[in-house]
Protein backbone atom coordinates (compact mmCIF):
# COMPACT_ATOMS: atom_id res chain seq x y z
CA UNK A 1 0.00 0.00 0.00
CA UNK A 2 1.43 3.52 -0.88
CA UNK A 3 1.19 5.83 1.53
CA UNK A 4 0.48 9.26 0.02
CA UNK A 5 2.00 11.48 1.97
CA UNK A 6 4.91 12.23 4.10
CA UNK A 7 6.73 14.49 6.86
CA UNK A 8 9.88 15.05 5.04
CA UNK A 9 12.86 15.69 6.82
CA UNK A 10 15.88 16.50 4.79
CA UNK A 11 18.27 17.31 7.69
CA UNK A 12 21.04 19.66 7.51
CA UNK A 13 23.55 17.93 5.37
CA UNK A 14 20.80 17.77 2.33
CA UNK A 15 20.66 21.71 2.77
CA UNK A 16 24.74 22.10 2.02
CA UNK A 17 26.85 19.21 0.78
CA UNK A 18 24.69 16.91 0.21
CA UNK A 19 22.17 19.05 -1.58
CA UNK A 20 22.23 16.41 -4.93
CA UNK A 21 20.88 14.01 -2.78
CA UNK A 22 17.72 15.86 -1.39
CA UNK A 23 16.88 16.86 -5.02
CA UNK A 24 17.16 13.65 -6.61
CA UNK A 25 15.07 12.22 -3.44
CA UNK A 26 12.12 14.79 -4.59
CA UNK A 27 12.31 13.97 -7.93
CA UNK A 28 12.02 10.44 -7.46
CA UNK A 29 9.23 10.58 -5.17
CA UNK A 30 7.21 12.61 -7.13
CA UNK A 31 7.47 10.74 -10.24
CA UNK A 32 6.31 8.04 -7.75
CA UNK A 33 3.11 9.84 -6.50
CA UNK A 34 4.48 10.40 -3.24
CA UNK A 35 3.70 13.94 -1.76
CA UNK A 36 6.29 15.26 1.00
CA UNK A 37 5.86 17.90 3.33
CA UNK A 38 8.17 19.61 4.90
CA UNK A 39 8.13 20.06 8.82
CA UNK A 40 8.33 23.77 9.58
CA UNK A 41 10.96 25.29 11.46
CA UNK A 42 12.76 21.77 11.77
CA UNK A 43 16.01 21.68 13.47
CA UNK A 44 18.84 19.86 13.48
CA UNK A 45 18.70 16.73 15.04
CA UNK A 46 22.00 17.15 16.95
CA UNK A 47 23.52 13.68 14.77
CA UNK A 48 26.18 12.45 16.39
CA UNK A 49 28.33 15.25 18.30
CA UNK A 50 24.80 15.91 20.57
CA UNK A 51 24.60 11.95 21.99
CA UNK A 52 28.31 11.70 22.48
CA UNK A 53 27.98 15.10 24.79
CA UNK A 54 24.91 13.89 26.88
CA UNK A 55 21.81 11.89 25.73
CA UNK A 56 19.06 14.11 27.22
CA UNK A 57 20.69 17.14 25.05
CA UNK A 58 20.35 14.56 21.76
CA UNK A 59 17.15 13.55 22.85
CA UNK A 60 15.62 17.08 23.48
CA UNK A 61 17.04 17.72 19.62
CA UNK A 62 15.40 15.29 17.93
CA UNK A 63 12.44 15.49 20.07
CA UNK A 64 11.77 18.79 19.00
CA UNK A 65 11.41 17.72 15.59
CA UNK A 66 9.37 14.88 16.78
CA UNK A 67 6.72 17.19 18.31
CA UNK A 68 6.18 19.52 15.11
CA UNK A 69 5.47 16.18 12.89
CA UNK A 70 3.20 15.02 15.70
CA UNK A 71 1.26 18.06 15.24
CA UNK A 72 1.18 17.79 11.43
CA UNK A 73 -1.00 14.65 11.74
CA UNK A 74 0.78 12.77 9.24
CA UNK A 75 1.36 9.29 9.81
CA UNK A 76 5.18 8.92 9.23
CA UNK A 77 8.51 10.89 9.47
CA UNK A 78 10.94 9.93 6.60
CA UNK A 79 14.18 11.06 5.94
CA UNK A 80 16.89 10.30 3.58
CA UNK A 81 20.00 10.82 6.31
CA UNK A 82 20.68 7.60 8.77
CA UNK A 83 22.19 9.95 11.05
CA UNK A 84 19.16 12.11 11.82
CA UNK A 85 16.87 8.68 10.98
CA UNK A 86 18.93 6.99 13.96
CA UNK A 87 18.60 10.21 16.28
CA UNK A 88 15.06 10.35 15.93
CA UNK A 89 14.37 6.34 16.24
CA UNK A 90 16.50 6.37 19.16
CA UNK A 91 14.81 9.45 20.70
CA UNK A 92 11.34 7.89 19.95
CA UNK A 93 12.10 4.47 21.77
CA UNK A 94 13.68 5.81 25.09
CA UNK A 95 10.84 8.15 25.28
CA UNK A 96 8.34 5.59 24.71
CA UNK A 97 10.42 3.42 27.26
CA UNK A 98 11.53 5.61 30.32
CA UNK A 99 9.08 8.45 31.36
CA UNK A 100 11.57 10.10 33.56
CA UNK A 101 13.79 10.56 30.55
CA UNK A 102 10.59 11.73 28.57
CA UNK A 103 9.72 14.25 31.36
CA UNK A 104 13.22 15.46 31.12
CA UNK A 105 13.58 16.48 27.36
CA UNK A 106 10.26 17.81 27.50
CA UNK A 107 10.93 20.02 29.93
CA UNK A 108 13.89 21.72 27.46
CA UNK A 109 10.81 21.91 24.77
CA UNK A 110 8.41 24.83 23.89
CA UNK A 111 6.11 22.00 22.66
CA UNK A 112 6.11 18.21 24.52
CA UNK A 113 6.73 15.48 22.14
CA UNK A 114 4.00 12.44 23.17
CA UNK A 115 5.67 9.54 21.72
CA UNK A 116 3.35 9.26 18.53
CA UNK A 117 6.00 9.49 15.12
CA UNK A 118 6.90 6.56 13.73
CA UNK A 119 10.41 7.42 11.71
CA UNK A 120 11.35 5.60 8.76
CA UNK A 121 14.43 6.17 5.83
CA UNK A 122 13.17 7.71 2.66
CA UNK A 123 15.14 4.15 0.83
CA UNK A 124 12.69 2.16 3.41
CA UNK A 125 9.61 4.08 2.35
CA UNK A 126 10.38 3.30 -1.51
CA UNK A 127 11.36 -0.24 -0.71
CA UNK A 128 8.76 -1.35 1.41
CA UNK A 129 6.09 1.19 0.89
CA UNK A 130 6.20 1.74 -2.94
CA UNK A 131 8.65 -1.48 -3.99
CA UNK A 132 9.95 -2.06 -6.25
CA UNK A 133 7.42 -3.52 -8.70
CA UNK A 134 6.38 0.31 -9.00
CA UNK A 135 9.83 1.75 -9.17
CA UNK A 136 10.22 -0.76 -12.14
CA UNK A 137 6.94 0.03 -13.96
CA UNK A 138 8.19 3.78 -14.02
CA UNK A 139 11.60 3.07 -15.51
CA UNK A 140 12.15 4.74 -19.23
CA UNK A 141 15.54 4.12 -19.17
CA UNK A 142 18.63 1.57 -19.16
CA UNK A 143 21.90 2.53 -17.63
CA UNK A 144 24.17 -0.71 -19.55
CA UNK A 145 27.06 0.91 -18.17
CA UNK A 146 26.66 0.94 -14.38
CA UNK A 147 28.15 -1.92 -12.66
CA UNK A 148 26.71 -0.66 -8.73
CA UNK A 149 28.28 -1.14 -5.44
CA UNK A 150 25.29 -1.21 -3.11
CA UNK A 151 26.91 1.36 -0.36
CA UNK A 152 24.40 0.57 2.84
CA UNK A 153 26.80 2.23 5.73
CA UNK A 154 26.76 1.47 9.14
CA UNK A 155 23.22 2.52 10.86
CA UNK A 156 20.39 2.06 7.64
CA UNK A 157 19.79 -0.86 9.43
CA UNK A 158 21.12 -1.74 12.58
CA UNK A 159 20.61 -2.05 15.31
CA UNK A 160 18.33 -4.23 14.16
CA UNK A 161 16.04 -3.86 17.32
CA UNK A 162 15.56 0.03 16.63
CA UNK A 163 16.03 0.03 12.88
CA UNK A 164 13.50 -2.77 11.95
CA UNK A 165 14.39 -2.45 8.58
CA UNK A 166 16.11 -5.03 5.96
CA UNK A 167 18.87 -7.55 7.46
CA UNK A 168 21.46 -6.33 9.75
CA UNK A 169 24.12 -7.58 8.19
CA UNK A 170 23.34 -7.90 4.25
CA UNK A 171 20.80 -5.47 3.21
CA UNK A 172 19.24 -6.08 0.16
CA UNK A 173 16.68 -3.56 -0.57
CA UNK A 174 18.86 -1.27 -2.22
CA UNK A 175 20.39 -3.98 -4.32
CA UNK A 176 16.63 -4.93 -5.58
CA UNK A 177 15.66 -1.57 -6.74
CA UNK A 178 18.67 -1.22 -8.22
CA UNK A 179 17.74 -4.25 -10.00
CA UNK A 180 14.13 -3.28 -10.97
CA UNK A 181 15.90 -0.34 -12.70
CA UNK A 182 17.81 -2.84 -15.17
CA UNK A 183 21.07 -1.93 -13.64
CA UNK A 184 23.91 -4.72 -12.82
CA UNK A 185 24.61 -4.99 -9.02
CA UNK A 186 27.89 -6.64 -7.81
CA UNK A 187 28.26 -9.06 -5.44
CA UNK A 188 29.80 -6.65 -2.22
CA UNK A 189 30.86 -7.30 0.67
CA UNK A 190 30.98 -4.49 2.63
CA UNK A 191 27.35 -3.65 2.43
CA UNK A 192 27.74 -2.07 6.21
CA UNK A 193 30.98 -1.42 7.12
CA UNK A 194 31.96 2.06 8.44
CA UNK A 195 33.69 4.86 6.01
CA UNK A 196 34.72 6.71 9.16
CA UNK A 197 31.55 8.73 9.78
CA UNK A 198 31.80 11.88 11.44
CA UNK A 199 35.49 11.41 12.17
CA UNK A 200 36.76 12.69 8.24
CA UNK A 201 37.49 16.63 10.28
CA UNK A 202 38.96 15.81 13.34
CA UNK A 203 40.07 11.99 12.65
CA UNK A 204 41.37 12.21 8.70
CA UNK A 205 44.18 9.53 8.96
CA UNK A 206 41.35 7.19 10.19
CA UNK A 207 38.63 7.50 7.67
CA UNK A 208 41.05 7.31 4.80
CA UNK A 209 42.12 4.09 6.13
CA UNK A 210 38.79 2.91 6.34
CA UNK A 211 37.41 4.85 3.07
CA UNK A 212 40.25 2.94 1.18
CA UNK A 213 39.04 -0.66 2.68
CA UNK A 214 35.56 0.02 1.39
CA UNK A 215 36.68 1.66 -2.15
CA UNK A 216 39.51 -1.20 -2.40
CA UNK A 217 36.57 -4.02 -2.17
CA UNK A 218 33.87 -2.01 -4.47
CA UNK A 219 36.48 -2.26 -7.07
CA UNK A 220 37.83 -6.11 -6.14
CA UNK A 221 33.82 -7.06 -6.69
CA UNK A 222 34.38 -5.98 -10.45
CA UNK A 223 31.89 -2.56 -9.57
CA UNK A 224 32.20 0.53 -11.54
CA UNK A 225 30.71 2.86 -9.03
CA UNK A 226 29.29 2.86 -5.50
CA UNK A 227 25.45 3.68 -4.78
CA UNK A 228 25.29 5.21 -1.26
CA UNK A 229 22.33 6.24 0.79
CA UNK A 230 23.88 8.77 3.42
CA UNK A 231 25.71 11.91 3.25
CA UNK A 232 28.09 11.16 4.89
CA UNK A 233 29.30 8.00 3.07
CA UNK A 234 29.07 10.30 0.19
CA UNK A 235 30.91 12.49 1.36
CA UNK A 236 34.17 10.51 2.87
CA UNK A 237 33.93 8.36 -0.45
CA UNK A 238 33.54 11.11 -3.27
CA UNK A 239 34.56 14.13 -1.39
CA UNK A 240 38.18 12.23 -0.06
CA UNK A 241 38.75 10.15 -2.95
CA UNK A 242 41.94 12.16 -3.80
CA UNK A 243 42.79 12.64 -0.01
CA UNK A 244 42.52 8.56 0.39
CA UNK A 245 44.73 8.44 -3.39
CA UNK A 246 47.22 10.88 -2.30
CA UNK A 247 47.39 9.36 1.66
CA UNK A 248 47.54 5.64 0.17
CA UNK A 249 48.96 5.49 -3.24
CA UNK A 250 45.96 4.89 -4.69
CA UNK A 251 44.31 5.80 -8.06
CA UNK A 252 40.66 5.69 -7.54
CA UNK A 253 38.57 7.30 -9.59
CA UNK A 254 35.69 5.27 -8.54
CA UNK A 255 31.75 7.89 -9.03
CA UNK A 256 29.81 7.64 -5.41
CA UNK A 257 25.79 8.10 -6.35
CA UNK A 258 22.70 8.35 -4.42
CA UNK A 259 20.58 5.47 -5.20
CA UNK A 260 18.22 8.32 -5.57
CA UNK A 261 20.09 9.65 -8.59
CA UNK A 262 20.17 5.74 -9.99
CA UNK A 263 16.60 5.95 -9.88
CA UNK A 264 15.78 9.25 -11.00
CA UNK A 265 18.88 8.50 -14.28
CA UNK A 266 16.12 5.50 -14.91
CA UNK A 267 12.92 7.32 -15.02
CA UNK A 268 14.03 9.37 -17.40
CA UNK A 269 15.95 12.52 -15.65
CA UNK A 270 19.11 14.61 -16.85
CA UNK A 271 21.89 14.00 -14.43
CA UNK A 272 21.80 17.98 -14.12
CA UNK A 273 17.89 17.80 -12.61
CA UNK A 274 19.32 15.11 -9.91
CA UNK A 275 22.41 17.44 -9.39
CA UNK A 276 25.27 14.87 -10.38
CA UNK A 277 27.10 17.78 -11.32
CA UNK A 278 27.87 18.63 -7.72
CA UNK A 279 29.72 15.21 -7.25
CA UNK A 280 33.41 15.15 -7.30
CA UNK A 281 34.30 12.47 -9.47
CA UNK A 282 32.19 12.72 -12.65
CA UNK A 283 29.87 9.83 -13.65
CA UNK A 284 29.89 11.41 -17.32
CA UNK A 285 31.48 7.98 -18.76
CA UNK A 286 29.56 5.67 -16.70
CA UNK A 287 25.74 7.52 -17.91
CA UNK A 288 26.86 8.61 -21.17
CA UNK A 289 25.29 5.63 -22.59
CA UNK A 290 21.26 5.65 -21.89
CA UNK A 291 19.41 3.54 -23.80
CA UNK A 292 15.08 4.34 -23.66
CA UNK A 293 13.88 0.77 -22.46
CA UNK A 294 11.83 -0.82 -24.97
CA UNK A 295 14.75 -0.07 -27.39
CA UNK A 296 17.79 -2.22 -26.25
CA UNK A 297 16.64 -5.28 -28.76
CA UNK A 298 17.42 -3.28 -31.64
CA UNK A 299 20.63 -1.48 -30.47
CA UNK A 300 23.80 -3.85 -30.66
CA UNK A 301 24.61 -6.36 -27.85
CA UNK A 302 25.10 -4.29 -24.73
CA UNK A 303 28.76 -5.63 -23.42
CA UNK A 304 30.16 -4.34 -26.77
CA UNK A 305 28.18 -1.08 -26.41
CA UNK A 306 29.96 -0.96 -22.74
CA UNK A 307 33.42 -1.77 -24.27
CA UNK A 308 33.19 1.34 -26.93
CA UNK A 309 31.56 3.62 -24.83
CA UNK A 310 33.72 3.28 -21.96
CA UNK A 311 36.82 3.17 -24.17
CA UNK A 312 35.14 6.97 -25.51
CA UNK A 313 34.86 7.89 -21.90
CA UNK A 314 38.64 7.40 -21.10
CA UNK A 315 39.67 8.73 -24.21
CA UNK A 316 39.05 12.52 -22.87
CA UNK A 317 40.25 11.39 -19.35
CA UNK A 318 43.62 11.59 -17.31
CA UNK A 319 46.14 8.52 -17.86
CA UNK A 320 44.71 8.15 -13.62
CA UNK A 321 41.57 7.37 -15.30
CA UNK A 322 42.38 4.82 -17.42
CA UNK A 323 44.48 2.60 -15.41
CA UNK A 324 41.78 2.21 -13.18
CA UNK A 325 39.67 1.24 -15.96
CA UNK A 326 41.86 -1.64 -17.32
CA UNK A 327 42.33 -2.67 -13.85
CA UNK A 328 39.28 -3.25 -13.11
CA UNK A 329 38.12 -4.99 -16.56
CA UNK A 330 41.40 -6.95 -15.60
CA UNK A 331 39.68 -8.10 -12.12
CA UNK A 332 36.65 -8.78 -13.87
CA UNK A 333 38.33 -11.27 -16.25
CA UNK A 334 40.27 -12.62 -13.54
CA UNK B 1 51.22 -8.12 33.15
CA UNK B 2 49.15 -5.53 35.45
CA UNK B 3 47.63 -7.32 38.19
CA UNK B 4 44.15 -6.07 39.89
CA UNK B 5 42.57 -6.55 42.97
CA UNK B 6 39.62 -7.23 42.34
CA UNK B 7 37.31 -6.31 45.71
CA UNK B 8 33.55 -6.19 46.32
CA UNK B 9 33.55 -2.34 46.91
CA UNK B 10 35.48 -1.49 43.13
CA UNK B 11 33.48 -4.53 41.53
CA UNK B 12 29.78 -3.60 41.31
CA UNK B 13 30.01 0.74 41.36
CA UNK B 14 30.82 1.39 38.15
CA UNK B 15 28.62 -1.32 36.54
CA UNK B 16 26.14 -0.22 38.66
CA UNK B 17 26.83 3.34 37.12
CA UNK B 18 26.96 2.15 33.69
CA UNK B 19 23.78 0.29 33.63
CA UNK B 20 22.07 3.64 35.32
CA UNK B 21 23.39 5.41 32.65
CA UNK B 22 22.39 3.23 29.88
CA UNK B 23 20.47 0.46 30.85
CA UNK B 24 22.70 -2.01 30.19
CA UNK B 25 23.99 -5.11 32.68
CA UNK B 26 27.36 -5.52 31.60
CA UNK B 27 27.04 -8.70 34.23
CA UNK B 28 26.09 -10.74 31.00
CA UNK B 29 29.15 -10.27 28.85
CA UNK B 30 31.07 -13.13 28.64
CA UNK B 31 33.94 -12.07 26.74
CA UNK B 32 33.50 -13.32 23.58
CA UNK B 33 35.11 -11.09 22.02
CA UNK B 34 32.60 -10.69 18.76
CA UNK B 35 32.33 -6.94 19.57
CA UNK B 36 35.99 -6.49 19.02
CA UNK B 37 36.29 -8.84 15.91
CA UNK B 38 33.74 -6.86 14.08
CA UNK B 39 34.66 -3.30 15.58
CA UNK B 40 36.05 -1.46 12.44
CA UNK B 41 37.98 0.98 14.73
CA UNK B 42 39.99 -1.85 16.81
CA UNK B 43 43.00 -0.84 15.04
CA UNK B 44 43.16 2.47 15.77
CA UNK B 45 41.87 2.00 19.45
CA UNK B 46 43.97 1.87 22.93
CA UNK B 47 42.04 -0.90 24.15
CA UNK B 48 39.41 -2.68 22.34
CA UNK B 49 36.07 -2.54 22.99
CA UNK B 50 35.94 -5.84 24.76
CA UNK B 51 38.36 -4.63 27.13
CA UNK B 52 36.14 -1.44 28.22
CA UNK B 53 33.51 -3.84 28.88
CA UNK B 54 35.72 -5.82 31.43
CA UNK B 55 37.10 -2.78 32.66
CA UNK B 56 33.22 -2.25 33.62
CA UNK B 57 33.08 -5.72 35.15
CA UNK B 58 36.16 -5.09 37.09
CA UNK B 59 35.15 -1.24 37.86
CA UNK B 60 38.35 -0.13 36.51
CA UNK B 61 36.53 2.96 35.64
CA UNK B 62 39.62 5.62 35.46
CA UNK B 63 41.27 3.68 32.82
CA UNK B 64 37.74 3.23 31.00
CA UNK B 65 37.31 6.81 31.45
CA UNK B 66 40.41 8.02 30.24
CA UNK B 67 41.15 5.71 27.14
CA UNK B 68 40.80 7.35 23.44
CA UNK B 69 38.56 3.94 22.63
CA UNK B 70 35.40 5.81 24.03
CA UNK B 71 36.31 8.40 21.36
CA UNK B 72 37.06 6.75 18.62
CA UNK B 73 34.05 5.00 18.62
CA UNK B 74 31.77 5.73 15.66
CA UNK B 75 28.66 4.53 16.89
CA UNK B 76 27.97 2.00 14.19
CA UNK B 77 26.77 -0.40 15.78
CA UNK B 78 28.75 -3.57 14.63
CA UNK B 79 29.17 -4.80 17.91
CA UNK B 80 25.96 -3.93 19.61
CA UNK B 81 24.05 -5.95 16.10
CA UNK B 82 26.67 -8.96 16.83
CA UNK B 83 26.77 -9.12 20.73
CA UNK B 84 25.13 -13.04 21.48
CA UNK B 85 24.58 -11.23 25.38
CA UNK B 86 21.91 -8.45 23.58
CA UNK B 87 24.20 -6.05 25.26
CA UNK B 88 23.58 -2.60 23.64
CA UNK B 89 27.58 -2.27 23.40
CA UNK B 90 27.40 0.86 21.32
CA UNK B 91 25.20 2.83 23.91
CA UNK B 92 27.45 1.95 26.28
CA UNK B 93 30.47 3.07 24.88
CA UNK B 94 28.29 6.34 24.41
CA UNK B 95 27.33 6.55 28.32
CA UNK B 96 31.13 6.64 29.06
CA UNK B 97 31.66 9.29 26.78
CA UNK B 98 28.59 11.34 28.28
CA UNK B 99 30.45 10.54 32.03
CA UNK B 100 33.69 11.57 30.65
CA UNK B 101 32.21 14.77 28.73
CA UNK B 102 30.36 15.33 32.42
CA UNK B 103 34.23 15.25 34.07
CA UNK B 104 35.94 16.80 31.58
CA UNK B 105 38.03 13.81 30.51
CA UNK B 106 38.72 14.43 26.72
CA UNK B 107 41.43 12.35 25.88
CA UNK B 108 40.60 12.85 21.90
CA UNK B 109 41.14 16.72 22.23
CA UNK B 110 40.45 17.33 18.88
CA UNK B 111 37.55 15.13 18.63
CA UNK B 112 35.67 17.39 21.25
CA UNK B 113 36.82 20.24 19.81
CA UNK B 114 35.07 18.91 16.35
CA UNK B 115 31.88 18.34 18.28
CA UNK B 116 31.73 21.70 20.03
CA UNK B 117 32.15 23.70 16.71
CA UNK B 118 29.35 21.47 15.25
CA UNK B 119 27.14 21.81 18.46
CA UNK B 120 27.63 25.58 18.20
CA UNK B 121 26.52 26.35 15.02
CA UNK B 122 23.38 24.43 15.63
CA UNK B 123 23.51 26.72 18.74
CA UNK B 124 23.91 29.53 16.97
CA UNK B 125 21.59 29.00 13.90
CA UNK B 126 19.01 26.50 14.74
CA UNK B 127 20.54 24.19 11.83
CA UNK B 128 24.31 23.59 11.29
CA UNK B 129 26.54 25.64 8.52
CA UNK B 130 29.16 23.69 7.34
CA UNK B 131 31.28 26.26 6.19
CA UNK B 132 30.91 27.48 9.70
CA UNK B 133 31.79 24.24 11.27
CA UNK B 134 35.17 23.58 9.51
CA UNK B 135 36.65 27.34 10.18
CA UNK B 136 35.41 27.15 13.78
CA UNK B 137 37.40 23.73 14.29
CA UNK B 138 40.50 24.66 12.14
CA UNK B 139 40.67 28.39 14.49
CA UNK B 140 40.52 26.61 18.10
CA UNK B 141 42.11 22.60 17.13
CA UNK B 142 45.27 25.11 15.41
CA UNK B 143 45.27 22.52 12.73
CA UNK B 144 44.75 25.82 10.39
CA UNK B 145 44.71 24.15 7.47
CA UNK B 146 42.66 20.78 7.74
CA UNK B 147 40.69 20.57 4.40
CA UNK B 148 42.09 23.19 2.86
CA UNK B 149 43.36 20.81 -0.09
CA UNK B 150 39.42 20.64 -0.58
CA UNK B 151 38.85 23.65 -1.42
CA UNK B 152 38.19 24.47 -5.35
CA UNK B 153 36.64 21.05 -5.13
CA UNK B 154 33.96 21.59 -1.71
CA UNK B 155 33.00 24.61 -3.68
CA UNK B 156 30.79 23.54 -5.51
CA UNK B 157 29.00 21.79 -2.47
CA UNK B 158 29.42 24.41 -0.45
CA UNK B 159 26.49 27.10 0.70
CA UNK B 160 28.10 30.23 2.22
CA UNK B 161 24.95 31.48 4.11
CA UNK B 162 23.57 29.87 6.80
CA UNK B 163 20.05 28.64 7.24
CA UNK B 164 18.41 30.89 10.46
CA UNK B 165 15.18 28.97 11.32
CA UNK B 166 12.74 31.20 13.46
CA UNK B 167 12.72 28.81 16.54
CA UNK B 168 16.60 29.57 16.74
CA UNK B 169 16.45 30.75 20.36
CA UNK B 170 14.66 27.80 21.20
CA UNK B 171 17.34 25.33 19.88
CA UNK B 172 19.44 27.55 21.56
CA UNK B 173 18.57 26.94 24.96
CA UNK B 174 18.46 23.47 25.07
CA UNK B 175 22.26 23.48 23.63
CA UNK B 176 23.36 25.98 26.12
CA UNK B 177 22.03 24.17 29.11
CA UNK B 178 24.62 21.30 28.13
CA UNK B 179 27.36 23.50 26.80
CA UNK B 180 27.62 25.77 29.47
CA UNK B 181 27.75 23.01 31.89
CA UNK B 182 31.41 22.60 31.79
Amino acid sequence: MIEKEYAYYAGCSLEGTASSYDRSIRVVLKSLGVTLREPEDWSCCGSTPAHAMNHVLAGALAARNLAIVERMETATLTTPCPSCLSAFKKAHDKASKDTAFRDEVNQLLDVPYEGGVKAKSTLQVIYEDVGPDTVASRVTTLLPDLKAACYYGCILSRPPRLAAFDDPENPVSMDRLLAACGVEVCDFAFKTECCGAAFGVPKKDMVLRLTHKVLTMAQDCGANCVVVACPLCQQNLDLRQGQVNRAMGSSFSIPILYFSQVLGLAFGYSPGELGLDKHIVSADALIRSRIPKGTEETVPPAKEKVGKSAAQGTARRSGERTETESTASAAKEA
Amino acid sequence: METIRLTSDTLHDFAEEVYQATGQNLVRCYQCGNCMAGCPYTEFFDYPVSQIMRMIQTGQREKALSSKAIWLCATCETCTTRCPCEIDVAEVMDGLRNIAYREKRFTEKDIRTFYEAFLTSLKNHGRIFELEIIARYNLRSGHLLTDADLGPKVMKQLHFLPKRIKGRNDVARIVKKFMEKK
